[in-house]
């Protein structure tokens, strides 16, 4: 990979895309790329909408992605997707977990949850992938493991070996639930074929 | 062995590395990591302080009495800690004093922009600005010696894109931890006019010594390329220019003051076109300028806001980037009052009563957003009191339907004055104190009103009624924030009696309790809406079916929708 690789995660606060970016960092460090991530604390932390950024490849300078400079999107919730879709490169991929989180500005009225989400997304991205994150993370043994659903999804898309993945999830998940989590993590692959 | 870390983190290694003794801080957004990054390093000693002064003289102190030393803010905390700042800029101290500044161009989570660069230049001190998380970490130890080898506190200053991102560091075996005897020498320690004079000498002589030194120092270096266009950079922005115009020669400034102007003369002489980018102020432009060198800075980027690679690449070349699909209309999803925050009763209260809120800086602050919207002003940590005492000398009749409202962590940060000056002046301003016992925002700090120190040792609590009743408040009363019946009465109850007054809302924050509670249910519900005026993310309404619904995975069952329906219709699980 002589080029930079650049990775947004897009979510909710709450939705463990900070531990997703960690598996995901520590299985590119194990390539021997050079590996940048930058993520937005502070007010965030309460139910905001939260973004995880990472970038890979030989020199990589800026920790910062822009728009239009995505070449893979995974949002953890679908507005989440709506929101940042045009981070997207044009031929870059989206992966979206079907999931909803309905903002406060929805709940008390003053705004909208937009109907059209997943057929947008499908028209103007070429490459998108959806599916039930939530549903095959309960399959597997908890609704919480979604975020390593998802990062099964993305691993078919990178070109590391199956091993360094399975060495990121021993060391960043704890024992007694890594196996739920290598469990939900394989039905993120599977998904991906 | 390289690994990855947040220039945070990055920082606490530095920490670890270079022999630090003392570490102290108050938390703010982006510099909070810092510190407790460095509570994992058992051999340093490290404290949270009530405020940034506080914790700035705790440090010259122990760097005065011969350990080296550490204080960490976020920009506004200099506001706080400039005035022992600015003066032991004059005497130096004994062993190293590096005061880190967390900068926040962009606004992440803070209440304004401030570029501080503007404090070391106005203190007179050295200034290093790291570019990733390596540098981060040896700035550390470079600041460490040019505090002890020049006499003088050093700053260290990051922003949120340094703080807050990961980049691969190079671990060394730390140094030893030496700690100086203690020695008397008044003239040098004692700040009177007369000592203060012979120190104001030194201070120009020192910065002359330093001028010199930024010619050579190893962080200020050329990398020559292109000499068709030549950048001179520091910071983050150093990143996004390597990226942006891979062919530029640059001089990177890692010691930004005093700046050195012969290796500026030579880079600008070896250049056609030379610009400075940097975000914010034009604080080096300013510099070269002085220097008699034609430069382009300002004209080309803004003052404001965070550069980027895109940015820099446009206005260099003038060729335009790739053209952005437009972003799709999306509802915003702000941060909010977490379910069963004990906030959310207290702010619904307010905005029933109609009254005018003098605000502060917290969690609560979120107040000020709908639905509760509940807060007219908030200006800085600990404004909430005293601004409401000028209101009401400017407005006496107001003061019946005037509060502020401030939490634990920020009353005993600065709002304790403020209630003083309420008393010794007259003023009749109703002060609600929200006690969640923790200092919550910056991601639940211990404070003296906690019971725990940093290191995790027990401390005594200061006990509020107490404190509130020394500064001569007569009336102080506690409530339950989730008795919302009550809550109402004591407030209506002390704006009506002309004297001032303390309510302390005394429950702990919802995210640091152990939750028993089980989610609430609904049942023949009317479909009135009330309950959504609590902005409570747990409740969302159904039209098809005319019907609120509690979110079972979200819901603490705290109650408070009990409390605003008229109709019965919410109920804990298990009630008829």
């Amino acid at each position: 990979m002589s080029k930079i690789t650049n990775i947004l995660l897009v979510g909710v606060g709450g939705q463990g895309t900070i531990l997703a970016s960690k598996i995901l960092t520590h299985a590119a460090l194990a390539q021997g790329y050079e590996v940048k991530m930058s993520e937005i604390h502070g007010m965030a932390q309460r139910g905001g909408s939260v973004v995880t950024q990472v970038r890979m490849g030989k020199d990589v300078y800026s920790p910062v992605i822009e728009p239009g400079e995505a070449d893979f999107i995974v949002a953890f919730e679908q507005l989440e997707a709506y929101r940042w879709s045009h981070f997207l490169k044009k031929d870059g991929v989206l992966i979206v977990n079907t999931q909803k989180i309905v903002p406060l500005t929805v709940l008390i009225g003053a705004a909208t949850y937009p109907e059209r989400i997943l057929s947008d997304l499908k028209e103007r991205v070429g490459r998108f992938i959806e599916l039930d994150g939530l549903e095959l993370a309960s399959e597997a043994g908890n609704a919480k493991a979604t975020n390593v659903v998802l990062m099964g999804v993305l691993s078919k898309y990178m070109d590391f070996p199956e091993d360094s993945w399975q060495n990121a999830l021993m060391a960043r998940i704890p024992a007694k639930l890594l196996e739920l989590n290598k469990k939900a993590f394989a039905s993120g692959v599977a998904k991906a074929k | 062995m390289k690994t990855l870390m947040t220039g945070n983190a990055a920082i606490a290694r530095g920490v670890y590395e270079y022999g630090v003794g003392v570490a102290s801080a108050y938390p703010g957004t982006p510099s909070t990591e810092i510190l407790e990054n460095i509570v994992k390093y058992p051999e340093i000693y490290c404290q949270w302080s009530p405020n940034e002064k506080v914790a700035m003289e705790v440090g010259i102190g122990a760097a005065i009495a011969g350990a080296r030393a550490i204080v960490t803010m976020k920009m506004v905390g200099v506001n706080v800690a400039a005035d022992p700042l600015f003066t032991v800029a004059y005497t130096g101290t004994r062993a190293g004093l590096v005061l880190v500044s967390a900068d926040d161009p962009g606004m992440h989570s803070s209440q304004n922009e401030q570029d501080n660069r503007l404090y070391a230049a106005f203190a007179k001190i050295p200034l290093l600005e790291p570019s990733n998380s390596q540098e981060a970490k040896d700035m550390v130890g470079l600041a460490m010696e040019i505090s002890e080898n020049f006499d003088t506190p050093v700053m260290l200053r990051t922003t949120t894109r340094i703080a807050h991102s990961q980049s691969l560091v190079e671990l060394k075996e730390p140094m030893e931890r030496l700690v100086k005897p203690f020695e008397k020498d008044p003239h040098k320690y004692v700040m009177l006019p007369a000592y203060g004079r012979a120190r104001r000498l030194i201070v120009e002589e020192r910065m002359q010594k330093l001028a010199k030194f930024s010619e050579t120092v190893a962080v200020n270096y050329m990398e020559m390329k292109d000499p068709s266009i030549g950048i001179i950079t520091s910071g983050i922005s150093y990143q996004y220019v390597k990226e942006a115009l891979p062919q530029a020669s640059i001089l990177k400034l890692g010691l930004t003051n005093p700046m050195p102007a012969a290796l500026i003369n030579e880079f600008a002489a070896k250049v056609s076109k030379l610009y400075v980018i940097e975000e914010l102020e034009p604080y080096m432009e300013k510099e070269i300028r002085l220097l008699g060198i034609e430069v382009i800075g300002k004209e080309l980027f803004p003052p404001y806001g965070e550069l980027s690679v895109r940015m820099i690449s446009e206005k260099v070349t003038g060729q335009k980037g790739i053209s952005v699909a437009k972003p799709f209309d999306s509802p915003l999803r702000p941060p909010v009052m977490c379910p069963g925050c004990p906030h959310r009763g207290l702010f619904y209260t307010l905005k029933h009563l109609k009254l005018i809120v003098s605000g502060d800086i917290g969690c609560y602050t979120l107040g000020a957003m709908a639905p509760l919207e509940a807060m007219d002003t908030c200006i800085c940590m600990g404004a909430s009191i005293s601004g409401a005492l000028g209101m009401e000398k400017a407005h006496p009749e107001n003061a019946e339907k005037m509060v502020s409202v401030i939490g634990d962590s920020t009353f005993l940060h600065s709002g304790i004055t403020g209630l003083m000056d309420v008393v010794y002046n007259g003023g009749h301003t109703t002060t609600i104190i929200l006690d969640n016992s923790i200092t919550a925002m910056t991601g639940h700090q211990d404070n003296p009103s906690t019971g725990k120190t940093l290191m995790g040792q027990p401390a005594p609590k200061v006990d509020f009624v107490a404190l509130c009743k020394a500064l001569g408040v007569k009336r102080v009363s506690e409530v339950d924030p989730f008795d919302l019946k009550r809550v109402k009465d004591v407030i209506k109850t002390e704006l009506a009696i002309p004297e001032p007054s303390v309510i302390i809302t005394r429950r702990p924050c919802a995210l640091i309790i152990k939750n028993t509670e089980k989610p609430l249910q609904v049942q023949d519900c009317t479909g009135c809406k009330m309950c959504l005026k609590l902005g409570c993310p747990a409740l969302s309404f159904d039209e098809e079916n005319k019907t609120a619904l509690v979110d079972q995975a979200l819901c603490t069952g705290c109650g408070l929708c009990i409390e605003v329906c008229k109709f019965d219709a919410l109920r804990k699980a298990g009630d008829a």
